[in-house]
Formats: structure tokens, C-alpha cells, sequence
């Protein structure tokens, strides 16, 4: 037997997080689970342990909020007797039109999706770098690729995170750095997830979780530091970023 | 959030796709919304009720609720607890088979029972209770469930355990005694994911009898007939037989890429012609290797359409009636032969029409389809009359034969057709929750 694998998952109770804590469940991982809700993240952890997870470790907390990232990653590490993944799946989004009527919206907007996730991400990369090993993966969107007069607000964030990410997959892959070292941004396209339960989700540019699980669980082992899921999306993305504005403006995309 | 405010679509169909009707959707994601969902869901509609739904299998209107509102739960597929040591596995009622084989088989566990396809909810094989092919032995499903979870509009949760009326109706219960919220079911233990099979070519529906009759010792036995076979081939077909096997090792089968329908067929790729070369050919190749023994995976075995996903679409755009039938053993020869034959003289009938005799294990639902007898399950593409006027044949001879047919197959019973069948459905109203409804029950239970 191999040593498990330690996952800390910010953002336990995603949809997506979860499909992919089942992945690891299935070869025996020790899961810690990060969130707001105690209650739902105990029903996520009841349901790794009995699909195989060696341990499923909690810990509540208000990701969004939380000053002390460092340290607090630093405490989760111990708990679970170690890391070498984190995936930072915690995010919302709300109506555009709310966020653009209202300053105290948006900036929730913004903050839960870029601020909070930048901070953890950063503090996630130094800890990754510091035992010299590790991986990081974070969700973005295909929101954050090109502003969209539906979602831009929630999409600003997103590229904000890619960029950020860029730039620690960038630093991880400088010369001389320990060669343990993986930062990787997965972009999903829409989900079939909690998130997105109040739009009509009919139609075939709809993914399930579980089909971007299996993307971001290869991710976590190999692949580039940007990875589309499903990878269609890397060359419907590349076509809608080059469109030009006059017939980008046109389209009610 | 949909969960509090419900999202109005028409595209929410049944496996059969004979309706289309705009329903008022909620898709609540974790217990604790549940009571809010459902307090949201009644409010909404008043009149029109709530149905719980899960994957749209059943094919035609007992899981739809046309004008009013449904409670969608395939996100609600959690496991809450699993004890390999007592087999016992607790769970969220969205859960799919699917996604339930898919950990329990690696783990030496399969599904005590069950139906043809594995993309059905916990929730929706309670709600239908379903059989498979080892119901000569195993009974139906709910013989196996030990508890569950029953959230009615009022606000109370139950739970349910054998013996308790409530869950007597709610097996078989089409989802109208209140939202199964967990189902605790009892797992089969397995050594194997392999299966051993044995296919057997008989010549008429006698061969058929004989066959099931010798072949009581086999864990899981079903027929596919010709059902354009007529005269003295009337009924032939080929029995299929398997067990567990004992070696071969725990292997969780993902399909590798699913073939997809990618458009309806039009009308007219499912005719006689086309039927008629596909049935020659399938017995052909049944008869090639009758008798032997083969060892496959368990998949293609239990679910052999799930490879193509959206075989529905198959029977063009006006959607198909399916029609499943069980009669009772003193009536099972002559009734299966006159609806054979009738099948045959229209010219009409499916590639997949199946043949099985039920064992004598009692039902748990009240409104449990199977009973003791010969079943026979056939699609028949929409073509209007002539289809309702053939499937309006087959109710007679089933009625006569003291059958039934399978709400969960159905689209078009006639009321005294169904309390014919069912006639306990008087006392199953009062275990009704008074604010769960769907397009089926107000179909067979208003005269």
C-alpha cells in the first residue's frame, strides 16, 4: 500500500469539489474539507467515507472572510497529517444585473471570487513551495476569458484569478525551483452544479460535474497550468476572444 | 435560487416523449432545503400538486405533473452511511444506480435487483417498485429496502420501515405519498463482476415455458421474442440465463464512449421491413451460439441499451408507448399467445420485446406491478390510432387474463383498465399525500 494522498478541498460543498473528493475517495485519500456549512459538510464527508476516503477531516470556516489564510492553511495541514494538493472550489454567482445595480452586491461578487480566492491561492502557493512539493488547483471559468454583458462582474473575477495563476504556475516553473512543484487554473464551461440550479439547463454546452471531476482529477497529476473542462471549451474560448467587437456585441451569448 | 422560486420549462419530458407540457421545476441540492423546496412547490401550483423526479425513465405520464410543479432530486446523491459487514447502504433517494454500481461493484456489492436500465434514482425504483431478471428469486426491489425517509407537504418527516403501511404504499407508490428523501437498501454480496451466460434459441412460445421452467436454478433469466413471428413459430425467441460468476475479478465498467441517437430517426426507419431483417439477424446470431456459456461483463448483461444513450429518440419525434403486461399463471400461455399473435397481425412491435415469468414472492406496494405469472414488455412507435387501437386489443386480453399493465411503462391506460388491475388503488388514496399529484393519477383515478 502506498501512502494516501492528502487533498484539502477549499469550498467542500461544490458541486464540482464534490464530484472530484469522490475521485479521490475511490483510491483511499484523506480529504479535508473546508466550507461554510458544518451541517452540509458533514453530509459530503459521511458520503466520501463510505465511497472509500481513509479520512475525512472538517473544517468550517467563512472561506470569503477569513483574514489569516496562512496560518489557518498551515493548521489544516497539520490536522490532516499532511498535504500535497489543494483545490480551491468555493465561489458564487449571483444575477449581473444585481451586481451592477448594487455596489454591496458586486463587491461581494468580487470578493468571494477574486479577493478571498487570490489570498487563499497565494498563501496555498507559499505553503506548496515551502515543503517543496505539492499542487495547487484552483477554478476559474470560461466567464474570466472574455467580459460577456450577462456575467462580467463574476467574469472580472475569474480573469482576475487567471491571471493570478499565471503567474504562480510562472514562478513554479522557474529555473532552479523544486521540480514537486504544480499551479494549475481549470476553466469550466456551465456546470450542472448548485450554482447554476436557477437557469434552464437543457442543451448540450452543459457539463456535468462529474465530467469536469475527471479533468480536474488528471489535472491534479498532469497538464498544463490552464486546462479547459471539457476541453472544447479551449477553442470555442479562443474563437469568442477573437470575435470583433461589432460582431462580438451582436451576439446574445 | 430555484429552490425557493421554481424555473418554468417544457423540457422536462418522459422517456416515451407522447407530452410535452410546461412544468414549474425546483432543484433543490441538500436535505436541509428539502421542507423550504417543497413548502415553495405546493404554494406555487395550488391545485395542480407536486411529483417528485428523478431521471425521466419511466416513459410516459406517471412521473410528469403537466401545470404543475416537480421536485427534481438526481442532486440529492449522497451516500449517508454504508456498513459492508451488514451490506446495509443508506443514501440519498437522487442517487442513481449508475453512480451506486459504480463504487459498490469494485468493492464486491451489487444491487439486489435490478430493472434494465441503471439510470434510475433510489427514489424512482422505490416509487415504481421495479423488478429485474432475477425476480423469480429476488422478488422486487422494495423487498429489499429496509427504511426510508418520507418528507410529506405538511412538514413531517417519517421514517418508514417494513411493516409500517405508509411504506407499503409508498413502494410502488409513483411518488404520491410525500418525497422519499433516503432509501436504506440491503446489498447484494458478489465475488465477481463478471456474469455467466447461457443463450438458448426456442422455436415457439412452449419452448419459451419449458425453458423458464428448467432454468429455475439460474440467478437471472429473460426472453427476447420475434415479435413478428407468426403460426407455428409464433413466439420463438431467444431465453438468456446468468449467475455471478465466482472468479474474474471487481471491475467498476465505465462505458467507454457511449454511441449517442444524434437526432430523431424519422418516422419511417422503424417499419416492418427494418424490424423483420433486425429480428432474422438477431436470431441468427442467438442460434450461433445457443448453448454455450459465455463469460461477459455485467454491463452490456443487465443494461444492454444504456450503451446508446437517448434510444428513445430512436422512434422519431412523436415519441413511443411502451406496453408491459403480467398475467397470472393459470391464464399466462393462452393470454401470451393471443397477445403475440395480435402483436404480429398489426405488423407492429419493437426490437426489444421481452418475455419473463415472475415467481410467486409477494409484492410489498399496494400498487406493486408485479405478480406472480408471465410478463411481456414491448415499444410501439406513436403512430396515432392504429397504435392506441392495437394497444386497446392488448388490454382486453390482459383484462380477461386478470393481468395488469406497468404504470411506469405507461402513457394511455384507460381508468377501469387500471382498477382492474390494481384494486387496492381505493385504500392507496388514503395513504396519498393531499398535495402530490402527477398526470397519471389524475388520468386513472377520475372516472
Amino acid at each position: 500500500m502506498t501512502a494516501p494522498r492528502h487533498v484539502l478541498i477549499l469550498g467542500g460543498t461544490s458541486g464540482i469539489a464534490v464530484a472530484t473528493a469522490r475521485l479521490f475517495a475511490a483510491e483511499g485519500a484523506v480529504i479535508g474539507l473546508a466550507g461554510r456549512d458544518a451541517a452540509r459538510l458533514a453530509e459530503v464527508a459521511a458520503d466520501l467515507t463510505a465511497r472509500g476516503a481513509s479520512a475525512v477531516p472538517l473544517f468550517p470556516l467563512d472561506l470569503a472572510t477569513e483574514a489569516e489564510p496562512a496560518a489557518q492553511l498551515a493548521a489544516m495541514r497539520d490536522a490532516m497529517g499532511g498535504l500535497d494538493d489543494v483545490l480551491l472550489a468555493y465561489g458564487m454567482m449571483g444575477p449581473q444585473a444585481e451586481d451592477e445595480r448594487d455596489a454591496t452586491t458586486a463587491r461581494r461578487t468580487l470578493d468571494v471570487n477574486f479577493t478571498s480566492a487570490a489570498l487563499w491561492a497565494l498563501a496555498a502557493a507559499a505553503l506548496i513551495e515551502a515543503q517543496g512539493r505539492g499542487g495547487l488547483i484552483v477554478l476559474g471559468s470560461v466567464a474570466g476569458d472574455r467580459g460577456r454583458r450577462k456575467n462580467f462582474v463574476y467574469g472580472a473575477a475569474k480573469a482576475g484569478i487567471a491571471a493570478l495563476m499565471e503567474g504562480i504556475a510562472h514562478r513554479f516553473g522557474r529555473p532552479g525551483a523544486p521540480p514537486g512543484l504544480r499551479a494549475v487554473l481549470v476553466k469550466p464551461g456551465p456546470t450542472r452544479t448548485a450554482m447554476t440550479a436557477g437557469m434552464d439547463r437543457e442543451g448540450g454546452s452543459w457539463a456535468e460535474p462529474e465530467d469536469v471531476a475527471r479533468i480536474i482529477r488528471r489535472a491534479a497529476d498532469k497538464g498544463g497550468p490552464i486546462v479547459y473542462a471539457p476541453g472544447r471549451w479551449r477553442w470555442i474560448m479562443l474563437v469568442i476572444r477573437h470575435l470583433p467587437a461589432r460582431i462580438f456585441n451582436r451576439l446574445d451569448i | 435560487m430555484s429552490t425557493a422560486r421554481g424555473l418554468e420549462t417544457s423540457a422536462l419530458t418522459s422517456w416515451g416523449r407522447t407530452l410535452r407540457a410546461p412544468q414549474l421545476v425546483f432543484a433543490p441540492s441538500w436535505r436541509d432545503e428539502l421542507p423550504g423546496a417543497l413548502r415553495a412547490a405546493v404554494a406555487a401550483r395550488p391545485g395542480h400538486g407536486v411529483l417528485p423526479m428523478g431521471l425521466r425513465r419511466s416513459y410516459g405520464d406517471s412521473g410528469l405533473n403537466p401545470e404543475g410543479a416537480v421536485l427534481l432530486t438526481p442532486a440529492l446523491d449522497r451516500t449517508i452511511a454504508f456498513d459492508p459487514a451488514t451490506r446495509l447502504l443508506r443514501a440519498e433517494a437522487g442517487l442513481s444506480l449508475a453512480a451506486l454500481l459504480a463504487w459498490i461493484v469494485p468493492r464486491g456489492f451489487f444491487l439486489p435487483v435490478t430493472p434494465g436500465t441503471r439510470h434510475v434514482t433510489l427514489g424512482g425504483a422505490v416509487a415504481n417498485d421495479v423488478h429485474g431478471k432475477n425476480h423469480h428469486g429476488a422478488g422486487t426491489f422494495g423487498r429489499w429496502v429496509r427504511a426510508l425517509g418520507l418528507l410529506r407537504s405538511d412538514g413531517t418527516a417519517l421514517e418508514l420501515r417494513p411493516g409500517d403501511p405508509l411504506l407499503a404504499a409508498t413502494i410502488g407508490g409513483l411518488g404520491l405519498t410525500g418525497l422519499v428523501t433516503w432509501v436504506e437498501l440491503e446489498l447484494l454480496p458478489i465475488a465477481s463482476s463478471v456474469m455467466q451466460v447461457e443463450d438458448e434459441v426456442f422455436e415457439d412460445l412452449d419452448g419459451f415455458f419449458r425453458l423458464a421452467e428448467a432454468s429455475a436454478g439460474w440467478d437471472y433469466t429473460v426472453a427476447w421474442v420475434d415479435c413478428l413471428a407468426k403460426g407455428a413459430a409464433l413466439g420463438r425467441g431467444i431465453f438468456s440465463r446468468g449467475r455471478h460468476a465466482a472468479a474474474g475479478g471487481l471491475r467498476a465498467v465505465e462505458p467507454p464512449g457511449l454511441l449517442r441517437m444524434p437526432m430523431d430517426a424519422p418516422g419511417f426507419a422503424l417499419n416492418r421491413l427494418t424490424l423483420g431483417a433486425f429480428n432474422a439477424l438477431y436470431l441468427a446470431m442467438g442460434r450461433r451460439r445457443s448453448g454455450r456459456v459465455r463469460q461477459v461483463p455485467y454491463l452490456p448483461f443487465f443494461y444492454p441499451l444504456d450503451g446508446i444513450a437517448q434510444w428513445n429518440r430512436l422512434y422519431g419525434r412523436r415519441g413511443f408507448f411502451q406496453y408491459q403486461s403480467v398475467v397470472p399463471p393459470a391464464a399466462q400461455r393462452e393470454a401470451t399467445r393471443a397477445m403475440l399473435t395480435a402483436i404480429a397481425q398489426a405488423g407492429e412491435g419493437s426490437f426489444l420485446a421481452v418475455l419473463k415469468t415472475f415467481g410467486p414472492l409477494p409484492s410489498p406496494g399496494l400498487l406493486s406491478f408485479p405478480m406472480e405469472g408471465t410478463t411481456l414488455a414491448l415499444d410501439f412507435a406513436n403512430r396515432g390510432a392504429p397504435t392506441l387501437a392495437l394497444l386497446a386489443r392488448l388490454d382486453a386480453i390482459v383484462r380477461e387474463a386478470g393481468g395488469r399493465l406497468y404504470p411506469a411503462k405507461d402513457g394511455r391506460m384507460p381508468a377501469a383498465m387500471f382498477r382492474a388491475g390494481y384494486p387496492a388503488w381505493e385504500g392507496f388514496q388514503e395513504h396519498m399525500d393531499p398535495h402530490f399529484s402527477s398526470a397519471f393519477w389524475r388520468r386513472v383515478a377520475q372516472p
